[in-house]
């Protein structure tokens, strides 16, 4: 099974290889230990899975994208090997180490259950967990902390705006850097008159004064002291960590990473691009310590790019993309789901890596096996209609 | 009309970006006509001060970007530090020695900082504007068109063409027929730079044929998903393909054509290739694909610039773009989920009259819906700062404060997160950090009107929509930093 024998009985062969190993994180998820911890990170854009999760042992791969393709492992600036005929993107160093460690996973032809190509309608899917356009008003994490927790796990998105995947009936809050609250107490419970007919401002201003005095713990006790530099991602990773951190730390966060629409220079853009998103997974390792153990780190976007490189050195609106998984509590393994291949008689449309996997398996599967979410509140409530998408059938945790 | 001192305060808030000192009064003789009064034909009033025009930031620009391609070609002949190159040190300066590679990058980046600095001043002088307008409905009008067809500062070249975009492309055409500000704004530097159009190149064109160069559908495909028909308007992807190619020569002068455009001989024949239009528009023949193209059911025959102008039109002109379009102004002006009968009104206006935005307003101002007392919209972050200088009757004097406090409730200077531009509902500005920002803000604005009179300014800056809670409070808080603190985070000057 070499490289450039990349087919798709073989990767579905090595997909099943690891079906039925436990681990310690799933019996924690339904104890009364400390809960297990996920971040969904949404790369917002449509990120381009054939750069993240390389298959450079697809022969279609350098043909098709051109200057635009990542060399194989070995060459320069070559892709960081995953077996399988896969490499990840040379920008993912931390998340490279995490793959040797057995603590990374990824899913190489992903997409949602509808085909669309506006970001914004596609973005709403991923977010909302329906099977199609406008079928919920709130958002499967959410939904999840229902699930899951009884009410007792807390949700936090990461940005000044709550996105859509944790709107709904649970509260969360949610905290971006910049910013310390002064005097505090007077003024807030003052302010908690004005509101008392009008709850959603008096609701959300309590909780997000809640999670300041969070961040303002955690940066007395390790000396920080400043705010968070705009750039700073590695900075933002250990921040979201400390907020995830201790009795009242978050179990449930969202963040988002915008800027993968590489219509055009595509190269420089996913560089830093995934600098920022190594540098978010490796902030938040180390700044979890040991709960780090208990966590999992999805990496999801609404669907892939073009197969083509386009005229101005990027790709256009695509379907399949990559999703990655990270954290302590997965379970080695190889790549989920099949390849499809890049022949030309396999691009769905004649343009974009085919996707041999609805999204929402994997969410399930990682809810399922490390959230303790019931697979009828996953068909029923989380992602309403998706029973007839079973949860990534091996254990992911 | 008779006079109403509630409606006054209503129109101020909803439809404008908040009441300075007197304006109630003022306004309170004829709500309906203070805002009628400001559909003019030439668009709504421009921010003050002296700033370059379109043709001239091309000029800059085009410097800039011939400046850029020097100074990557002395980093690839300078000497590299090390065989493991990571991207910090690729953006890190090139260790040579040859003083005119230096002064070359130093101007390069020289001229980078002067554009940014530009549009931040852009930035200010439009805040300025919205605290001191007396025009505030066709202000809020003007920016409600120009986040529908969103450029953002989120990329630098777009960035140093947003002022510009603004004033020359959504102003002038906010009250005027729909089809000729989308027109402008499609073909304005900011746009073709923002979505990547500048560059995209008919594959079967002449300099297709020689190069490998091929079609952007960024552009294409926005413009019917986020610009007109929106993403259930009934087009398929063959036609967001076929109108990229229609779009391809749609494009910004490059130095070359500046050059040719200063030598006339040249500039005839260049005439044939590329067609310098105003505004800092070029079309170019020799990367425009030819052919017939057929979108959405029509066949368009060949046509050049013509062929892509005639299928934004009927874009523009097609019922779906009138139904969502109207049904977002209303979303902005009056609810997170308006009214069925608002949004029919506004259509209805649309359709009779042919786009024709002027009427749009009218129709906005006329319906009853507008004038509901509760007010359902939390502010935007922006009209959030702009309405609290209002208040106090001041206006921003530096940039760096308001970018900051913006930057931190989430609303950025020019910086939409995506071309679908700013989110319009409660859930995306009112979230709990938010909010925690919001009351930063507030307090920071409180702390710097060392001698207002609080009960006097939450007195003028809401008139009647002023509960008693709040003045109540207002006139008990201990000092007058929290005084202010408490109107500026009320619930009624948070929504409008």
């Amino acid at each position: 099974m070499t490289a450039l024998n990349m087919n798709r009985r073989h990767l579905l062969a090595a997909a099943s290889a690891g079906v039925g190993l436990a681990f310690a994180g799933r019996v924690a998820a339904q104890t009364n230990g400390p809960a297990n911890k996920l971040v969904v990170v949404i790369a917002r854009g449509a990120m381009d899975g054939l750069s993240v999760t390389v298959p450079y042992g697809d022969a279609n791969y350098v043909p098709l994208r051109g200057g635009l393709a990542i060399p194989a492992p070995g060459e320069a600036n070559g892709a960081l090997a995953l077996g399988e005929g896969f490499g990840l993107h040379p920008a993912l160093a931390g998340l490279h180490d995490l793959y040797g460690q057995g603590q990374m996973r990824f899913a190489p032809a992903m997409a949602l259950p509808v085909r669309i190509r506006s970001h914004f309608d596609a973005q709403d899917v991923l977010e909302n967990g329906g099977e199609g356009l406008r079928q919920q008003t709130d958002g499967w994490l959410n939904r999840a902390i229902v699930a899951a927790g009884g009410g007792s796990l807390k949700g936090l998105s990461i940005g000044a705006q709550t996105p859509l995947i944790l709107r709904g009936e649970a509260p969360v809050s949610s905290w971006a850097p910049g910013g310390q609250v002064r005097g505090g107490d007077r003024i807030a419970s003052l302010l908690q008159d004005l509101y008392v007919e009008d709850p959603m401002l008096g609701q959300n201003l309590a909780r997000g004064l809640a999670t300041e005095e969070l961040v303002g713990q955690g940066q007395n006790m390790d000396g920080e002291d400043g705010r968070l530099r705009r750039n700073d991602v590695l900075g933002l990773g250990r921040a979201v960590a400390r907020l995830m951190s201790g009795a009242e730390g978050a179990d449930i966060v969202a963040v988002s990473l915008d800027g993968w629409d590489t219509h055009a220079g595509q190269r420089a853009q996913l560089q830093t691009r995934l600098t920022g998103l190594d540098q978010l997974v490796t902030g938040l390792k180390d700044g979890l310590g040991e709960t780090w153990s208990r966590t999992v780190v999805v990496v999801a976007t609404e669907f892939g790019r073009t197969a083509r490189a386009n005229g101005t050195q990027g790709t256009d609106h695509g379907t399949g993309s990559s999703l990655l998984l990270a954290g302590g509590a997965i379970k080695r393994g190889g790549p989920i789901g099949d390849w499809p291949t890049l022949a030309d008689n396999r691009l769905f449309e004649n343009r974009d890596l085919t996707p041999t996997m609805d999204i929402r398996s994997v969410f399930k599967g990682v809810l399922r096996d490390h959230m303790g979410v019931d697979r009828a509140a996953l068909d029923a409530r989380v992602f309403p209609g998706s029973a007839v998408e079973a949860p990534v059938m091996e254990s992911l945790v | 009309m008779a006079s109403s001192p509630t409606d006054a305060a209503i129109a101020l808030t909803r439809l404008g970006l908040g009441a300075r000192p007197g304006e109630i009064e003022r306004v309170a003789a004829d709500p309906r006509a203070w805002a009628t009064a400001q559909i003019r034909f030439q668009g709504a009033p421009q921010p003050s001060g002296a700033f370059a025009d379109t043709a001239q930031r091309v000029a800059q620009y085009v410097d800039y970007q011939s400046d850029a391609g020097l100074v990557r070609r002395d980093r690839r002949s300078a000497p590299q530090a090390g065989a493991t190159s990571t991207p910090m040190a690729q953006t890190a300066p090139a260790p040579d020695a040859d003083p005119e590679a230096v002064a070359r990058r130093e101007a390069r980046q020289a001229a980078r900082r002067e554009i940014t600095q530009d549009t931040a001043q852009e930035f200010l002088a439009r805040a300025q504007l919205g605290a001191t307008t007396d025009d505030g409905f066709a202000e809020r009008w003007a920016l409600f068109w120009a986040n529908a067809v969103t450029v953002s500062a989120v990329k630098f070249a777009s960035g140093a063409f947003v002022g510009q975009y603004e004033r020359e492309a959504i102003r002038p055409h906010v009250f005027g027929r729909f089809e000729d500000l989308v027109l402008a704004a499609e073909q304005h530097p900011a746009m073709l730079l923002y979505l990547d159009q500048a560059r995209s190149v008919g594959p079967d064109s002449m300099a297709g044929a020689r190069r490998n160069a091929g079609l952007n559908e960024n552009l294409a495909r926005e413009m019917m998903e986020l610009h007109t028909v929106g993403a259930d308007g009934g087009y398929t992807q063959a036609d967001v393909t076929e109108l990229a190619r229609a779009l391809t020569g749609w494009s910004i002068p490059t130095a070359r054509d500046q050059r040719q455009t200063a030598r006339p001989r040249r500039a005839r024949m260049a005439a044939a290739q590329a067609q310098p239009e105003a505004n800092g528009f070029i079309f170019r023949l020799n990367v425009h694909e030819p052919g017939d193209r057929t979108v959405m059911g029509k066949t368009y025959p060949a046509a050049g610039l013509a062929q892509g102008q005639a299928i934004l039109r009927d874009l523009a002109r097609h019922p779906a773009t009138a139904k969502r379009l109207s049904r977002r102004l209303a979303a902005h002006f009056v609810a997170d989920d308006p009214p069925q009968t608002l949004v029919a009104r506004l259509e209805d206006a649309w359709t009779r009259s042919g786009g024709d935005l002027a009427q749009v307003a009218r129709a906005l101002i006329e319906a009853p819906e507008t004038w509901t007392p509760q007010p359902a919209k939390i502010k935007t972050p922006y009209e959030f700062v702009v309405s609290t200088h209002r208040a106090l009757g001041t206006r921003p004097q530096r940039i760096q404060p308001l970018r900051q406090a913006l930057f931190d409730m989430g609303q950025p200077p020019f910086s939409a997160p995506s071309p679908e531009g700013w989110p319009d509902a409660a859930a995306d500005w009112a979230g709990p950090d938010a909010l925690v920002k919001r009351l930063n803000w507030s307090r920071t604005a409180a702390d710097t009107a060392q001698a207002a009179d609080p009960s006097a300014v939450a007195a003028s800056a809401l008139g009647p929509r002023l509960s008693d809670r709040t003045r109540l409070a207002v006139a008990r808080a201990e000092s007058r930093p929290e005084a202010l603190t408490l109107l500026f985070m009320s619930p009624e000057f948070q929504r409008r």
